[in-house]
């Protein structure tokens, strides 16, 4: 296949996000956002609880268009060529998204069918869409049974369906114990290490940066950092990612306050 | 439930992948095949929803009964019905509410499905189907057929009950037509108590009990020699289809407007009862002229009485032109405005700040 191996947006980014700004009423709950998602890597997108990173994400999956500056994925402008854009696009969104009273794989096949896939192949991939998570077995039970790791497992299967080739992940591991925990990290690592996914991982939780990710730091709206971990250590003159943050967004408050 | 085996987090990501295709590659054109494919996918969930919330199902066909048996049962003496289009005997007063009735079933579904599009909007089911990559429009209108079916499912099921009521059975008829209903009613209200039974159990019941009853209703209409339904349940369907998608449309874009659920109690004070009860689904417009002139004006601006008459004229074979032209038009300006409002750039939801948004 020629085609796959030389795609038309062939060396595009995965995602740019260029000037974006957004405000409900007088909150500016993004300024002047930029920042850029190469192919194939786990950039974690850094933001305290109100930085922005929802609205973000919002406006990446077009939920409402961005006024000012561009998105583009794989080179598409998702307000120009919406459907081009989403379909490169798998988003697991921080809220529950998955019908509880249905089976899981009920809700896989229903996603599959808003990618206009259906029959047999929405059936073959929903089967491993819930291999690939681990869940293969339980696909007859309703989704009410799961426990609260097993269901965002669900949702990252469910987010894969259609094959995008940029995920995004709005504050996946919220709320999960430990062991849930890092079995998405690892779900969303491997599928970056053997399909070449990009990950859009937005998290408040420090300790999911690996020193090989990308980093984006938003506090407030604005885009503190942009850069490998090496570089934010580097930058900031400090030993910890959590340190750098806090040094970084502490500066900025003084700044704001001066 | 329970903590994650170690044998489960051996097999993570350690598989084939998704399909055939390779990961990466341009994802497929999206001819009409995968349009009707995603249509067909939002309709199914929208019915497999419904009949898997067995409240929402009981509750759903118990608010027409209780009114066509309490309430039009007590009304008849009251009010008299005179010979009105499209009737042309004297009908009972049960028979001049059921179009009414079925717009009840019409009105609360529509209403229902534009609380789900809110809960959906707070949970973020909305959002998933937002960014199916096809036309928003197009997964709206979707949605709103969904919503239509579920109601088409009720007003049919509440028509089956309306048919046998006024067969007037004797003996054994309405004991063996209850009988299976009742026992699943059973079964589920000993399980609500004690929680026994599986829920593999209650589902294979459910098709027990499905399967009986229409063994009953063949073998009631068989053996009580049952003539066909004074109403044409064929005709109906049609006028039940257009009226559903006008108060589809009028819930989807209220369903924008409303950002709290709370607010679904506003809904019923403003929105239900108001049109329901200035309408002519309970009492004929002449009546309401007799007592109040301005009250029948208020009627006969109200969409939903033109919805009702649609109803009406269906059930008897004819076609009550201005009504359907009334109804055509307000679905259209509905329907315009919900696709406004949901649409990214000019909505109303990016002016308010949109589900979730965390802001």
């Amino acid at each position: 296949m020629t085609e796959t191996a030389n795609p038309p947006e062939a060396g595009t980014p995965a995602l740019v996000v260029n000037n974006v700004s957004h405000s409900f009423g007088d909150n500016k709950a993004l300024n002047d956002v930029s920042l850029e998602i190469p192919r194939g890597r786990f950039v974690v997108l850094l933001g305290l609880n109100g930085a922005g990173k929802s609205t973000l994400f919002a406006l990446i999956t077009r939920l409402y268009d961005n006024v000012t500056g561009e998105i583009r994925i794989f080179g598409h402008d998702i307000r120009r060529r919406a459907m081009a854009a989403l379909q490169r696009l798998g988003v697991v969104f921080q809220s529950r998204t998955l019908d509880l009273d249905l089976t899981l794989k009920q809700n896989l096949l229903y996603h599959c069918a808003l990618h206009g896939i259906r029959g047999r192949e929405a059936r073959k991939r929903t089967e491993r869409a819930l291999e690939i998570v681990g869940l293969a077995d339980r696909a007859k039970e309703k989704v009410r049974n799961l426990s609260g790791g097993q269901a965002r497992r669900v949702e990252i299967a469910r987010s894969l369906l259609h094959q995008p080739s940029l995920l995004l992940l709005d504050e996946p591991t919220v709320g999960l114990d430990i062991g849930s925990r890092e079995s998405v990290v690892n779900i969303v690592r491997s599928l970056v290490e053997k399909e070449g996914l990009a990950v859009l991982w937005a998290t408040h939780l420090f300790d999911e940066v690996r020193p090989t990710d990308l980093v984006v730091v938003l506090h407030k709206g604005r885009v503190l950092f942009n850069g490998s971990v090496p570089e934010l250590l580097a930058q900031t003159q400090t030993q910890s990612v959590s340190d750098a943050f806090r040094k970084l967004t502490g500066n900025r408050t003084e700044e704001l306050a001066a | 439930m329970t903590a994650l085996s170690p044998t489960v987090q051996h097999r993570v990501g350690a598989t084939a992948p998704i399909s055939e295709q390779a990961w990466g590659g341009p994802p497929p054109r999206l001819g009409p095949g995968a349009y009707l494919t995603c249509f067909n996918g939002i309709v199914w969930r929208e019915v497999l929803r419904y009949l898997h919330q067995r409240e929402r199902f009981m509750s759903a066909l118990v608010r027409p009964l209780i009114w066509l048996f309490i309430f039009a049962a007590g009304f008849r003496q009251t009010l008299g019905v005179s010979i009105i289009p499209p009737y042309e005997t004297y009908v009972l007063y049960e028979v001049y509410v059921v179009p009414g009735l079925l717009g009840m079933i019409l009105l609360f579904n529509a209403m229902q499905s534009s609380l789900s599009m809110v809960y959906d909007r707070e949970t973020g089911a909305m959002r998933t189907l937002l960014v199916s990559p096809f036309p928003r429009s197009f997964l709206l209108i979707s949605k709103l057929i969904g919503g239509v079916a579920v109601a088409a499912i009720q007003a049919y099921v509440f028509l089956a009950i309306f048919y046998f009521w006024e067969a007037e059975l004797t003996g054994w008829g309405y004991p063996l037509l209850l009988a299976a209903p009742v026992a699943l009613a059973a079964l589920n209200i000993f399980n609500s108590i004690t929680g026994k039974l599986s829920e593999r159990f209650l589902q294979n019941a459910l098709l027990l009990g499905a399967a009986a009853e229409i063994a009953a209703i063949v073998a009631v209409i068989y053996f009580w020699k049952l003539s066909p339904p004074s109403m044409n349940y064929l005709t109906v369907a049609p006028a039940l289809v257009v009226s559903g998608l006008m108060l589809g449309s009028l819930a989807l874009f209220m369903s924008s407007v409303i950002r709290q659920l709370e607010n679904f109690a506003g809904v019923m004070n403003f929105v239900i009862f108001p049109m329901f009860f200035a309408s002519s689904a309970l009492y004929p417009l002449w009546r309401v002229k007799e007592s109040s002139v301005l009250l029948y004006e208020l009627c006969l601006f109200n969409p939903f009485t033109h919805a009702v008459e649609l109803i009406r004229f269906a059930l008897y074979g004819q076609v009550d032109w201005p009504s359907l032209g009334i109804v055509l038009a307000c679905t259209a300006v509905f329907l315009g405005a919900a696709i406004f409002a949901y649409n990214p750039s000019k909505g109303l939801i990016a002016r308010r700040g949109g589900p979730g948004s965390g802001a």
